[in-house]
């Protein structure tokens, strides 16, 4: 049993990119560390576990960075991607901090690859990690163990217990025993809440029985709860995550990267009903996946099906599992478990019959499209008419929530005063919602948690020891 | 030569091996973050299916750096279980005897350990009782170093073509294994530009380099000791078999006869051959001590042992031969030495020793592939 009956001088909470940058920052400059992960270590880390890039503003090209990608190009991605929704403030100290952090990355283990293939479109602005985001844990959790960060798994911080705009202890439980820890500064890093199924409940209903969780479990939220309810001020839509279009046989949880599929654009999409709802050929697959996750988790049931035929089947890498394969639609419907096969049938019909020849070219938008039904296909639309058949299911499959504590430039919390709580500073995908109120940017995530982790650790540590 | 139930790695049939590695290598296709480590993953895109010869490719391919099982999200305890390492280290056992010949001295692979070292025992007992038939009154018997004092325990006719046969028998059984291998997988022209690359790829050991900073040994740490082990036993048998190539063009060409000077080409060859092939594998033999057994096939542990004891036993008999040569142990000292070699010969290709055939023409048919366009890029 660890003594924990002494005063830290730095208490983080969470595990992840941020809360590990957070960690090693504030012990590299002398600080007494702890550091408490609510996983076992097999499944430390969280979300960053399935991450794999840093997006990276730089002015030429790096070792593994292509041409340049310069303040206000990223300043523009994000403000388009959050509607406008982010602080361009605490924005640009975080696209700028990004150009530099990588040599202290580096410095601590993490290891940077060239893109992956099949993510050409980011070689340019996401440096990506040697192994991917497991790796980068790794390699913190080394350098964290090294320099004599203590580190306990199986540790969850209950709650941070506040007066007067200071934190004065934290209940935590110990591999499930009761214990009270005290820390002179604490950094909240403790992620979303998109693991908390009866919170996000509260605003999806029943909803979010059918809702894949895509990372890890252990973003319960209990810590953003317990400050959101001590006067602590708030950012983002808490009805809000960021979701995409999943394969429904993925696992409830931490089912990561692999199982989402990239079949929509050379498919149909029908819905439990057996109606098509949203145009599948809008634009390319990697700019518009990430909205499908919210748009089946509109439909009846949050359930959708991805149906193509024979001609479509080489177009993208299959998925992990199965895909659903008959002689003809109505038989598909069946197998797919959709209760009105005939429904199916019709539908595909009526797309068939609205399919306008063109020229099909999966490299561009093309000009395949349907005319007069709704929604159309505006682009790589050609009929399912060559069998055998096939289909997946479709579930959303979360990401992220949105909601957080409100920061400053210092990473210091935000009271509802407006002023600055005493001790306690976040890093995070539990302050992201400041900077990505909304939408996605890939690789940005990564770059907020490890920014605001390094400055929550410089700034912990500078209070700590003053 | 299809996959089958009767070839089994520890409990798992060949046909369970190639179903987890095809599963596995569906998931990492679906992710790739393994990309960088080695060879396996860029080989792995190039492919939508996995047939059972495109997992025997890969799994020849695999180096076992095991860098892609501490970075998988998707490892035990994950739901998913992705343990590629181990499940390449089945599917490779397998392979080995898949396409062993000939076919019937296959089985051999089979408690491979057992196998290894009745070999072993064989080889002594057959050469002790040779030269005890050739010269039993002067087995103890000192000897000057002088040329032919080698002969006197084993006529050099007879240790030649037991050499020369049992060697050419092994060269010619692994490189008909090879070909199995090559033609299972699908035949393709070679450039002379990809041998040079795998060849490049086989002396540096470049896909026991994890990217960079070598394995993981034990833990998500990583480190060189395991490739520079490798590196001391790889190119210490290579130094060994230079030495008995000079010792060879020595005895033909030039007409000298063993034994040679201590400063002589045969030696200085053999004893740094010797010492290398010593650190080697008491180096990788000491490491399974302390490796992390997680990401490893249980079942293996025999064939990789036996090989690894016969070789550090070629090298330590032939020192010995080295340091009692002018000594009434010679006799004893070299007809030992030789069983050694002999057994090594013996079971050279149903040993773990086909690993190296077999992994070089996986480099081999991967620097043909690379120019290939892996699927799923924009």
């Amino acid at each position: 049993m660890k003594d924990l009956s002494q005063t830290w001088d730095v208490l983080v909470v969470g595990g992840g990119n941020a809360a590990l940058c957070a960690a090693i920052t504030a012990r590299e400059a002398g600080c007494s560390v702890l550091l408490l992960e609510h996983a076992p270590k097999a499944f430390r880390g969280g979300n960053s576990r399935h991450t794999r890039n840093f997006r990276s503003m730089h002015e030429q090209p790096t070792d593994v960075l292509t041409e340049s990608y310069l303040e206000e190009e990223y300043w523009d991605d994000l403000k388009r991607v959050t509607g406008g929704n982010t602080d361009e403030q605490l924005a640009r100290m975080t696209i700028r901090a990004s150009a530099g952090v990588t040599g202290w990355m580096r410095q601590s283990g993490v290891r940077f690859q060239p893109s992956l293939t099949g993510t050409l479109s980011l070689s340019r602005t996401n440096a990506f990690f040697l192994g991917g985001g497991k790796a980068l844990v790794n390699a913190y959790y080394l350098t964290a163990e090294r320099l004599g960060v203590t580190i306990l798994y199986d540790t969850e911080v209950l709650a941070l217990k506040m007066e007067d705009g200071f934190v004065r202890s934290a209940d935590i439980a110990y591999r499930g025993y009761p214990e009270t820890v005290r820390a002179k500064m604490v950094v909240a890093a403790s992620g979303g809440f998109q693991g908390n199924l009866d919170w996000m409940r509260e605003y999806w209903g029943d909803a979010v029985d059918n809702f894949v969780i895509r990372g890890t479990p252990y973003a319960k939220g209990k810590i953003l709860k317990s400050l959101l309810g001590q006067g602590v001020a708030q950012v983002g839509d808490p009805t809000q995550f960021h979701a995409v279009a999943l394969d429904a046989r993925a696992p409830q949880f931490d089912g990561g990267i692999a199982t989402r599929l990239d079949s929509v654009p050379f498919s149909i999409v029908v819905n439990r009903d057996g109606d098509r709802f949203y145009d599948e050929g809008e634009d390319f697959w990697p700019k518009r996946y990430a909205i499908w996750g919210r748009l089946i988790a509109q439909q009846p049931d949050q359930i959708a099906y991805s149906i193509f035929d024979q001609k479509c089947v080489e177009m993208f890498m299959p998925s992990i599992y199965p895909a659903k394969k008959a002689n003809t639609i109505r038989e598909l419907a069946v197998q797919l478990g959709i209760a009105d096969p005939a429904k199916v049938e019709a539908t595909v019909a009526q797309y068939n019959a609205a399919v306008r020849a063109g020229s099909f070219n999966p490299g561009k938008l093309d000009d395949c499209v349907t005319e007069g039904i709704m929604p159309p296909k505006t682009h790589w639309a050609r009929p399912i008419d060559v069998g055998p058949f096939y289909g997946y299911p479709l579930r959303p499959g979360i990401t992220f929530t949105y909601l957080g504590v409100r920061v400053n430039e210092r990473a210091q919390v935000m009271m509802d005063d407006g002023r600055p709580a005493g001790n306690l500073f976040a890093s995070g995908e539990i302050m992201a919602g400041n900077i990505l109120g909304r939408g996605y940017l890939a690789g940005f995530g990564m770059t907020i948690g490890t920014i605001f982790g390094r400055i929550a650790g410089q700034e912990a540590a500078k209070n700590a020891r003053n | 030569m299809p996959a089958t139930e009767t070839i089994t790695i520890g409990a798992v049939t060949q046909i369970e091996a190639l179903a987890d590695a095809r599963h596995f290598m569906e998931i990492c296709n679906g992710c790739r973050y393994c990309e960088g480590f080695c060879a396996v993953f860029p080989a792995m895109e190039l492919r939508r299916e996995f047939a059972d010869a495109d997992l025997n490719y890969l799994a020849n391919l695999c180096h076992n750096c095991q860098g892609c099982f501490y970075a998988c999200q998707y490892a035990p305890p994950h739901p998913f279980g992705v343990n590629v390492p181990q499940a390449m280290a089945q599917v490779r056992a397998a392979s080995y005897e898949q396409y062993a010949w000939p076919r019937p001295l296959a089985r051999l692979f089979q408690g491979n350990g057992v196998v290894v070292s009745l070999a072993t025992a064989g080889g002594l007992a057959l050469v002790l009782l040779l030269s005890m038939l050739f010269r039993s009154t002067q087995m103890l018997t000192a000897w000057p170093v002088e040329p032919g004092a080698f002969y006197v325990v084993i006529p050099f006719p007879v240790m030649m073509w037991m050499g020369l046969l049992t060697f050419g028998y092994a060269l010619v059984a692994m490189f008909m294994g090879a070909r199995n291998f090559w033609r299972d997988a699908g035949t393709t022209g070679v450039a002379t530009r990809a041998i040079g690359e795998a060849v490049w790829d086989i002396l540096t050991l470049k896909n026991l380099g994890g990217g960079g900073d070598g394995c993981n040994d034990r833990d998500e740490s990583f480190s060189m000791t395991r490739r520079y082990l490798h590196h001391f036993m790889f190119y210490g048998f290579m130094l060994c078999l230079a030495a008995t190539t000079a010792g060879t063009v020595f005895h033909h060409f030039l007409g000298w006869v063993a034994p040679y000077s201590l400063l002589s080409l045969p030696v200085v060859l053999g004893t740094l051959g010797g010492v290398g092939l010593l650190i080697g594998t008491g180096g990788l033999f000491a490491m399974k001590f302390t490796d992390d057994p997680a990401p490893k096939a249980r079942g293996l542990l025999g064939m990789d042992v036996a090989m690894l004891v016969l070789l550090a036993l070629s090298a330590l008999t032939g020192l010995v031969l080295l340091a009692l040569r002018s000594t009434g142990g010679m006799g004893i000292a070299l007809a030992v030495h030789l069983g050694v070699i002999l057994a090594l010969f013996v079971v050279l290709p149903y040993s773990k020793m086909v690993h190296g055939v077999y992994r070089g023409a996986a480099l081999l048919r991967y620097a043909v592939e690379r120019t290939g366009k892996p699927l799923g890029t924009e």
